[in-house]
């Protein structure tokens, strides 16, 4: 899908992937977290191979991939206790309402999500991006789907002040980010892609 | 260890809440060793002769229509990758979701079997190596599965290609479980069947989460 690809993400950095559609955008970001080998190169963290250091990786790394994570049959409560407990990041009830509040949807935070809307249920996994702040890398793919506007300003600020934080953001989006563009980089795969015969 | 006890208790509790499944298992269980007495008839000493392997038979077939409940709702909403990602080996994880679909299905279908046994005519002492047969084979029924199971984890006709994977797997099983049976029955005594099933149940625990691992990995890449 693409080659020649080198990449160094710093501290601080904000960086928004761009392509046509099938160029690989969630192909990359599911190799540098890990979830997918690529056929040729390395993903480093911290100067070493990722499938080396697997553990401390994978605990500074927050991944929002396209699919929910969220089980149906639970409320919002449940599946973000659920999934902390899983990643290993401790939150009580406490943190978890004032996630979902920060996000607006602690009304609807005790029914099987499953009764809500794609944008409520989108809000109640990016609700995660709050409970693993201290997770230095955040890997987000389409974050902005289903947002409306103002979750979509919302989601942006959360991105911004996570990089302002030392924190390094890599996300893919159709939409035109509001974020300041000073503080954004691109990366354009449609310059590294090659031909599939 | 936490990422361990939190994966065991959300798919206890996720059962919980859908509980049709776990009941489906047992009613398919309840219904085949019913329709056996029913089908050959009142014939006491044959229905005591063909209780083990029917019963072991049923439990088998049982299990196996569960297993793919195991991964499928996991990788389609994406919980998969969240597991993969944990600072947790995957393997760990594995044996967790193994160990809560074990609690649901093998479990309790080995402490039903001495209920059905009733039915065949056998009594006491052969519920109970009945029972403990099954509680030492149900979890290696398990742990063959989810290997088969996360083999076919987004194929189409996973069921049939699981089920051509893990029975010819789940052969030893059956005739050390049902053969502990027939021993006890024929008063040679079946604590030979079960500490057997007790090595397979020693040698599978640790081996088949490695190699549920690798194979849900191998899913995930291709997602």
């Amino acid at each position: 899908m693409f080659s020649a690809l080198d990449l160094a993400l710093e501290a601080g950095q904000l960086l928004r992937v761009m392509g046509a559609n099938g160029v690989g955008k969630t192909s990359l970001l599911r190799i540098l977290c890990g979830l997918r080998a690529p056929s040729q190169g390395a993903v480093l963290w911290s100067g070493s191979p990722i499938a080396k250091v697997r553990e401390d990786f994978h605990q500074n790394l927050l991944y929002v991939g396209h699919l929910s994570g969220l089980k149906d049959d639970f409320s919002a409560i449940e599946n973000l206790a659920g999934s902390s407990a899983i990643d290993g990041t401790d939150v009580d009830l406490a943190n978890i309402l004032q996630a979902l509040d920060m996000l607006g949807v602690e009304h609807c935070s005790r029914i099987p999500v499953r009764h809500l809307s794609q944008g409520q249920k989108r809000r109640v996994t990016l609700a995660r991006l709050l409970l693993a702040a201290e997770r230095p890398l955040w890997i987000l793919d389409e974050p902005f789907n289903a947002l409306d506007v103002r979750a979509v300003a919302l989601v942006e600020g959360l991105l911004t002040a996570h990089a302002a934080a030392g924190g390094t953001v890599v996300f893919t989006t159709h939409l035109e980010p509001s974020i300041d563009p000073i503080e954004l980089t691109h990366l354009d795969l449609d310059r590294f892609a090659t031909t599939v015969q | 260890m936490r990422a361990f006890g939190a994966v065991l208790l959300r798919d206890l509790r996720l059962s919980m809440r859908r509980k049709g499944d776990v009941l489906n298992t047992l009613a398919f269980f309840i219904m085949v060793t019913s329709m056996f007495p029913l089908g050959v008839g009142a014939d006491s000493q044959l229905l005591r002769t063909i209780a083990p392997g029917i019963l072991w038979v049923a439990a088998l077939l049982a299990a196996m229509l569960s297993f793919p409940r195991l991964f499928d709702s996991d990788f389609a909403d994406g919980t998969l990758e969240q597991i993969a990602l944990s600072g947790e080996s995957l393997s760990i994880l594995v044996l967790a979701k193994v160990t809560a679909h074990w609690i649901t299905s093998g479990l309790t279908l080995a402490l039903l079997a001495p209920l059905m046994g009733i039915q065949f005519g056998l009594e006491g002492n052969l519920l109970a190596v009945l029972c403990a047969s099954l509680l030492l084979g149900s979890p290696v029924l398990s742990l063959i599965g989810a290997v088969a199971a996360s083999l076919t984890l987004g194929v189409r006709g996973a069921g049939v290609l699981s089920a051509l994977i893990v029975l010819p797997l789940f052969v030893p099983v059956l005739i050390f479980g049902a053969g502990a049976v027939t021993a006890a029955d024929s008063g040679l005594g079946g604590d030979s069947h079960l500490l057997l099933l007790g090595a397979m149940l020693l040698v599978s625990v640790p081996l088949a989460p490695l190699a549920t691992a690798a194979a849900l990995r191998i899913a995930l890449e291709h997602a």
